[in-house]
């Protein structure tokens, strides 16, 4: 049997939740990124669900926005690492609830 | 998968964190599979594990000297993510018009994407290629070594 549109969108929104978990229950400015990584994901998986499901003539704009999407989280992953690295050379740890002073 | 994502979350080892990142990526790509976006999934493998995992294991070991200390776990945040799972389960159960099994669709090839991508996305095309660039500038730029 093939599975519905309703599991993929429950996988989706499970693996959106547990990034939220990471995200906002983790103190590690890694920790966080991983969440938000893990949350663009989930929105990949359901665009391509909803472009697979959508009735015949489908142009493929579900997966050219995946493909953006991916493209851009890749963008935020290197500039939210290299900020964890500058902010890090600064205060000797990585816990955010010690970056109680980010000005210059 | 879904597993292996919730171990990434609450593992307390970072690096045994990021390889489960890894194996929660390889599922997802195996749901791409499943729909019958195989250049998306691959996409994903390449960039997602190719790329943004090193990067995440790279950034581990350059702030390994921080990994003995304690840091803190908001079980508020545990409360947050259930509350919204159960939320997003609701509403999907709760629509009907959303149990259809998928159409014959005809196969998504890589052609069919290069013809989409150049000719009714080029302009998106060229900006995500200069947000790269620019992104690639900004974390040489962050990460360069102050003068003193």
């Amino acid at each position: 049997m093939t599975p519905t549109l309703q599991a993929f969108l429950i996988v989706s929104a499970a693996l959106f939740s547990i990034g939220l978990l990471a995200a906002l229950s983790r103190r590690h400015a890694i920790f966080i990124l991983i969440g938000i990584e893990m949350m663009l994901a989930a929105a990949n998986l359901n665009f391509i669900a909803f472009w697979r499901f959508a009735p015949p003539p489908h142009p493929p704009t579900g997966v050219m926005i995946a493909i953006f999407s991916i493209a851009i989280s890749a963008a935020e992953a290197a500039v939210g690492l290299a900020m964890i690295i500058a902010v890090y050379r600064h205060y000797r740890t990585t816990n955010v609830d010690q970056y109680d002073q980010l000005k210059g | 998968m879904l597993a292996a994502a919730l171990a990434a979350a609450t593992l307390p080892n970072l690096m045994h964190a990021a390889l489960c990142l890894v194996l929660a990526l390889l599922g997802l790509a195996s749901f791409f599979f499943l729909l019958g976006a195989e250049f998306v999934g691959l996409a994903l493998v390449f960039i997602y594990i190719g790329a943004v995992a090193v990067l995440i294991v790279f950034t581990i070991l350059l702030t390994r000297r921080d990994l003995g200390s304690e840091h803190g776990f908001k079980w508020s945040g545990v409360l947050i993510a259930f509350a919204v799972f159960g939320g997003l389960t609701w509403a999907i159960l709760r629509t009907q018009s959303l149990s259809i099994i998928p159409p014959h669709a005809r196969a998504l090839t890589v052609k069919r994407i290069g013809e989409t991508l150049m000719i009714g996305y080029v302009w998106p095309l060229q900006c995500v290629g200069l947000l790269l660039t620019a992104a690639l500038i900004g974390a040489l730029v962050l990460v360069m070594e102050e003068k003193r």
